[in-house]
């Protein structure tokens, strides 16, 4: 049933990176329970460009939760206290009359902020450059059948494939830690015969990257797991550190 | 202006590789020399970036995003397509290619589909060896599973997100080329200008969307892969950020647009709620394999869909294509199912829905086997609708999908613009007038993986080019130009917002533009178009500066942009007097109220030439040839 609610927002304001931030109140009236909740900030950014007040920064793109440009911190939860969610898949049935709602950027050391609710999440491509692909120029594959992978290895990698880089677990990580994206790609890859040549040098060198770009250490808080909206399972953590003893005692690469 | 395609002589089957071997070659020590632009990091440009660094050009690569893994192709859902008749069921090249020329209604180019039906087992090849996590059998064979149009089942799938499995493919092709240093990534870009010198593409301007700053950037070829423009419609399956700029502004520097007015309207969409609505969402076709769609028989029947007992039900699709049942392509299910609701057999508040039902699969299948396959979808369907689609049927409509027409290229995918090269839907090349499903994911790639790394050598060893900085000319000019519009968008100061004449427009265009047409709505919708790019340029409010990071300011270029394209659509869906795929108009349909196409007259393709902003665009044709196939009404009976 459609109803329509009020809400209180206390939304964090940011001009520039280097600007001084800080949270503002807004107040979000009639909204529709159908709405989901950016566009209830795109009804409250309406509203204030009417008002001649600028309206909040936020990034989002595909709103179907696939393309993971979307996330903000909301009532301190990365992407909102629904399970398993985006905060473009969020829908506003999930609040309450008279609600009051806390909206932050993503924090990390590792992503600067660009304004108000958009960051740059660049060291994550950062870390995929590292080594999560694997080494093959177009042309000359062999057949796509060539080689078996068995249907349990390929749901394994899919689930891991799945992550959609949005940095929410980077967000939820005491630590501000990138493990569980770094484990994703690492576990999608070394599951599959195709990725096995490089696994050794790939879980070295991305977790390297990692680390040089500010990322924090994993101390398994499980955060990241809790929050991540693709619900990846931090099983792929496991095997990151598995990929990566392996590669540092029995592998040549270093 | 005489359109020359460039197909290559011979047999169909062997025109490519004849084409492959007459194209010049550049040496691997020459290729460093040239430096390439490409613009987008989709399926199209991340793929046409990675391997035209893999080869030794010099690659500079732009995305509107925060990261090229963003680029909407990620959100395509179902498959792609190949001609692997893995399953044995009598698949093939030809096959392929003749179901892509029928599904498109007869209005693509014959050599550009066989071609790309060609390359569509080298995409498959190439993926699995990138580690794409294809669905697989038992035996650890890859699956497949059926598409519209189609009788065979030839579509390879990663569950319900295909697209972000080859996209993050391509990703990774990507990164590793960045890694090398081969590739130059530029993200948070927004292309605003193409800088034409002496008749040649050498250089774009981009917006800093950090910064607001202009940036130049001259090479000696830009590839364009900025994607389709359904998002002049306002409501699409497109992402927020999707937008005709880059290809319009192309238009503008004198490249041809072609079929403007083929725009897809996918019919299992998530039906439109509320006013305040900002996208709508796709249920994937692979949705059709196992759902069931109907309606009430009787019109205004408004018992909930467990009540209706089976003989009061419609399988209008499955009574109506018996050959092909839920399975035919997705203009003649949107026209047929917005027939159903026409005659008042909508169903849910608005009237404006079908029934998709999954009763039957899960009761033969058993609710795992439904949702190993399209588990996420559901998912999808109750957030946002807040209802279980394993008990209740889903609720679906067509919405606008995808955007067949584009920007002219000839068999080497280059644009009348010598040098400016056109990939993937911002193209207008391989669909005709109607897409089949899971073939976008094959032409973007194949047009990034196997044809540009080809055709570009080609040109680039072919033809002579001066030396093009940054401090030209035609960069001030191009940078005095766009300042100007972004200095007249931030004066302007008005009372309403840029998404308020955003969402107005498409309201316009759905209305009169959208899937069903007919002469007095065109004129009509000219006129509203007219009159609501007038208002918006006195009444417009984008606030902020341009030397900052202003979402506003972004939407505001782009809508504006929208504004003058929305009117070159209503002209070319004016002039096409005939009814083919995703283009219908009222006036030429059969007693059975299917597409009529007037073969004589309209086999063509439509280009349009900017002429000027106060002067009506010119309409060339280039003719289409059907050698290999012979053109029929089509028929999914």
């Amino acid at each position: 049933m459609t109803r329509t609610i009020d809400l209180t927002l206390k939304v964090w304001r940011q001009k520039t990176a280097d600007a001084r931030g800080g949270f503002e109140t807004l107040h979000a009236t009639n909204i529709s329970t159908d709405m989901s909740f950016l566009e209830m900030l795109d009804v409250v950014n309406d509203q204030l460009t009417l008002d001649g007040k600028e309206p909040i920064a936020f990034d989002s793109d595909c709103r179907e939760g696939i393309c993971g440009q979307c996330g903000a911190v909301v009532n301190g939860h990365p992407h909102g206290h629904q399970k398993g969610t985006t905060l473009c898949q969020l829908h506003m049935r999930h609040f309450n009359n008279g609600d009051t709602i806390v909206i932050e950027p993503f924090r990390a050391r590792a992503f600067k902020l660009v304004r108000d609710l958009v960051i740059d999440r660049g060291a994550l491509d950062g870390i995929i450059q590292a080594g999560g692909y694997i080494s093959v120029n177009a042309g000359g594959a062999p057949d796509a059948n060539t080689i078996p992978v068995s249907q349990e290895k390929a749901d394994l990698a899919m689930d891991a494939a799945a992550c959609i880089g949005c940095g929410a677990c980077v967000a939820a990580c005491p630590n501000a830690s990138a493990m569980l994206f770094v484990s994703a790609k690492v576990s999608h890859l070394a599951l599959l015969p195709q990725g096995k040549p490089e696994a050794a040098r790939r879980a070295l060198a991305m977790v390297r990257r990692m680390d040089e770009l500010c990322f924090g250490n994993c101390s398994n808080e499980r955060e990241c797991e809790a929050e991540c909206p693709k619900e990846i399972s931090i099983v792929n953590i496991a095997r990151l550190n598995r990929e990566f003893i392996k590669a540092g005692f029995f592998s040549a690469v270093r | 202006m005489q359109l020359d395609a460039h197909i290559p002589a011979g047999p169909l089957a062997e025109k490519w590789d004849r084409h492959r071997f007459e194209l010049k070659l550049v040496s691997p020590a020459n290729k460093r020399k040239f430096t390439i632009l490409v613009v987008g990091t989709g399926l199209a440009g991340g793929s046409a970036a990675a391997s035209l660094a893999e080869l030794g050009y010099n690659v500079k690569n732009f995305c509107i995003q925060d990261s090229p893994r963003r680029a909407h192709s990620i959100a395509a859902q179902g498959g792609i397509n190949a001609a692997k008749n893995y399953p044995n069921d009598g698949d093939s090249i030809w096959r392929l290619f003749y179901d892509t020329i029928k599904g498109g209604d007869f209005r693509a180019r014959e050599a550009n589909v066989y071609r790309l039906a060609q390359v569509s087992n080298n995409i498959i090849d190439q993926c699995v060896a990138q580690g794409v996590p294809f669905a697989r059998e038992y035996g650890g064979l890859l699956a497949n599973r059926s598409f519209g149009g189609a009788q065979v089942s030839r579509t390879f799938y990663a569950r319900g997100q295909t697209g972000q499995q080859l996209l993050l493919g391509a990703y990774g092709a990507l990164s590793r080329q960045i890694a090398a240093g081969r590739v130059e990534m530029f993200t948070r870009r927004e292309m605003l200008d193409l800088i034409v010198v002496d008749g040649q593409a050498r250089g774009i301007l981009v917006r800093n969307l950090i910064t607001g700053e202009m940036e130049r950037y001259a090479g000696d070829a830009v590839v364009l892969a900025s994607g389709g423009y359904g998002n002049v419609f306002f409501l699409s399956t497109n992402a927020m950020n999707s937008n005709v700029t880059a290809a319009y502004r192309a238009y503008k520097r004198g490249a041809l647009f072609a079929n403007p007015c083929f725009t897809q309207i996918h019919p299992t969409c998530i039906p439109v709620h509320g006013t305040y609505q900002s996208k709508l969402t796709l249920m994937s076709e692979s949705l059709r394999n196992d759902g069931r769609v109907w309606v009430p028989k009787k019109p205004g029947d408004k018992r909930p869909p467990n009540e209706i007992p089976e003989s009061e039900r419609d399988y209008f699709l499955e009574r109506k294509y018996p050959s092909f049942g839920n399975l035919v392509p997705r203009d003649v299910a949107s026209r047929a199912t917005k027939e159903q609701c026409d005659m008042g057999k909508g169903v849910g508040e608005t009237g404006r829905a079908v029934y998709l039902d999954f009763a039957d699969a899960i009761r033969r299948d058993g609710r795992d086997v439904i949702e190993k396959k399209y588990g996420n979808l559901f998912e999808m369907y109750e957030k946002i609708t807040a209802e279980n689609p394993y008990e209740t049927p889903m609720r679906i409509y067509p919405a606008i999908h995808y955007t067949m027409g584009g920007l002219w290229v000839d068999y080497n995918l280059m644009s009348t613009i010598a040098g400016l090269f056109v990939l993937g839907e911002a193209n207008f090349s391989d669909h005709g007038a109607n897409r089949l499903g899971a073939s976008a994911l094959m032409q973007g790639l194949a047009d990034g993986y196997f044809i540009i790394p080809y055709t570009i050598g080609g040109y680039l060893a072919d033809s002579s080019r001066q030396a093009v900085s940054t401090d030209h000319p035609a960069f001030a000019e191009a940078e005095k130009r766009v300042g100007e519009q972004v200095d007249k968008l931030l004066k302007i100061d008005g009372h309403r917002s840029v998404d308020d004449f955003h969402r107005h427009l498409g309201l316009i265009m759905w209305d009169y533009c959208g899937m069903s047409r007919n002469d007095e709505g065109l004129q009509k919708a000219r006129g509203m178009v007219r009159e609501l790019r007038a208002e918006f340029w006195e009444n417009v409010r984008v606030p902020g500066r341009g030397e900052e990071f202003n979402q506003s300011l972004e939407r505001a270029g782009r809508v504006a942009d929208f504004l003058e394209f929305a009117e070159l659509m209503i002209v070319d869906a004016l002039t096409r007097r005939e009814s083919c795929g995703g283009h219908f108009n009222e006036a030429f349909q059969t007693e059975e109220h299917e597409a009529l196409r007037d073969d004589e007259h309209f086999a063509h393709v439509a280009a349009w030439e900017y002429t000027g902003d106060q002067s009506e665009p010119q309409r060339h044709i280039e003719p289409l040839v059907f050698e290999n196939v012979h053109l029929a009404q089509r028929s999914y009976k």
